[in-house]
């Protein structure tokens, strides 16, 4: 397949990414929380995804497993709750599903997404309807891995038309020139717009597009939910009417990791 | 001997409870608590219940007894071959573990003791 491949440094610009969500949305997720928890989301959020990026900034792994299986690992330490655990799981079992390859593809970034969302639902027993992140994670999991295979279907001729101007022989013919360029200089910022997103770059963006859709809409969608785990839960009815924070912060997180792909 | 490791939100309430337990129990057993957050807070930290086993280790294994929510999800980041995480209400949970660990239960017995104690009676 000719789907540009995704590197340490594309994982490095998701977390850094996310921080900056996380951050900027701190007090929202932080407000959400005290509606229906113990009002330390956003803050906590924001501590352990800081952490993360300074985790990476030290010394950042060399392959996108290992970049995620760390994220993983400082959130579990740094961000406490039930979401340091799950959010931590998440990223490491996701790490872990990349195993030790240098670039990644699109399709085992998805099958990554699926891997992290099955370690949540089984760390924290729940399902889809709990009023969870899970309502968030896995409907977009699923959304990903739909329009990739969509976009395998619509094969290169419509993937390619509107591309003329660079022909597909071209990214073929070099396909490590991008990584040798980072590599090349490593103190350039792989979160600036990255010139050479071809169609395959733009085919991942999309798909993330709706990825990040499905989340926005299953966090929304947890408003009238009563919640059935964490916390929350011991609201019963009195959850109803309120977005569930996990859902709210895990939609940004993969509205974060859509932002980085589509100027990858 | 089975070790014990209560895991609470609060420091104090893991720290008593276990105190508690080893004194109902009245015999040595490798009891430990790791409640709240490193700087005293209400949490869980994972750091402190690493800690917290390895001290309550003496090879045969350890039951770790979580009170609730985030503490029961950060235990289960540590189950594996020789860690189980005991499903059980905190207190009573805790003093029929140590009891049965006291008396050198296995670790599947103490995860079973433990279990009992969800149908104890007070009155």
């Amino acid at each position: 397949m000719g789907a540009r491949l995704l590197t340490s440094a594309f994982f490095g610009a998701w977390i850094e990414e996310a921080a900056r969500s996380v951050r900027a949305e701190r007090d929202e997720l932080t407000r959400l929380d005290a509606a229906i928890g113990d009002a330390d989301h956003g803050t906590n959020l924001d501590r352990g995804f800081t952490e993360a990026v300074r985790a990476l900034g030290d010394r950042r792994p060399a392959t996108p497993g290992a970049v995620l299986v760390l994220v993983g690992s400082t959130l579990i330490r740094k961000v406490g709750g039930a979401s340091g655990p799950l959010y931590g799981t998440a990223f490491r079992e996701a790490g872990k599903a990349l195993g030790e390859a240098p670039e990644v593809s699109p399709a085992d970034l998805a099958a990554a997404l699926a891997a992290g969302v099955a370690g949540v639902r089984r760390l924290g027993s729940a399902a889809e309807g709990d009023k969870t992140m899970v309502d968030a994670l896995a409907p977009a999991a699923e959304a990903l891995t739909a329009a990739l295979a969509g976009a395998v279907r619509e094969g290169p001729g419509a993937d390619g038309a509107p591309e003329a101007g660079t022909p597909a022989v071209g990214r073929d013919g070099h396909p490590s020139a991008p990584e040798d360029g980072r590599d090349g200089h490593p103190g350039a910022p792989v979160d600036g717009p990255a010139g050479a997103a071809g169609p395959d770059g733009r085919g991942l963006a999309a798909a993330l597009a709706a990825a990040a859709e499905a989340a926005r809409a299953g966090a929304e969608a947890t408003i009238p939910m009563p919640a059935r785990k964490g916390r929350a839960s011991y609201l019963g009815p009195r959850s109803v009417g309120h977005q569930d924070p996990g859902a709210t912060s895990a939609a940004l997180i993969l509205r974060a990791l859509h932002t980085v792909a589509a100027r990858w | 001997m089975v070790g014990i490791v209560l895991v609470s939100h609060s420091g104090p309430l893991a720290a008593e409870a276990a105190a508690l337990a080893a004194g109902v129990c009245g015999m040595e057993v490798p009891l430990e608590a790791a409640g709240g957050t490193e700087d005293g807070g209400l949490g869980t930290s994972p750091d402190l219940v690493a800690a917290a086993i390895e001290r309550a280790d003496r090879g045969d294994g350890v039951v770790l007894i979580p009170d609730l929510g985030g503490a029961a999800l950060t235990a289960r980041l540590f189950e594996g071959p020789e860690v189980a995480v005991a499903d059980v209400p905190f207190v009573e949970g805790a003093i029929s573990a140590a009891v049965t660990a006291s008396a050198g239960g296995s670790l599947e017995a103490v995860l079973a003791a433990a279990e009992e104690a969800r149908h104890f009676r007070k009155l």
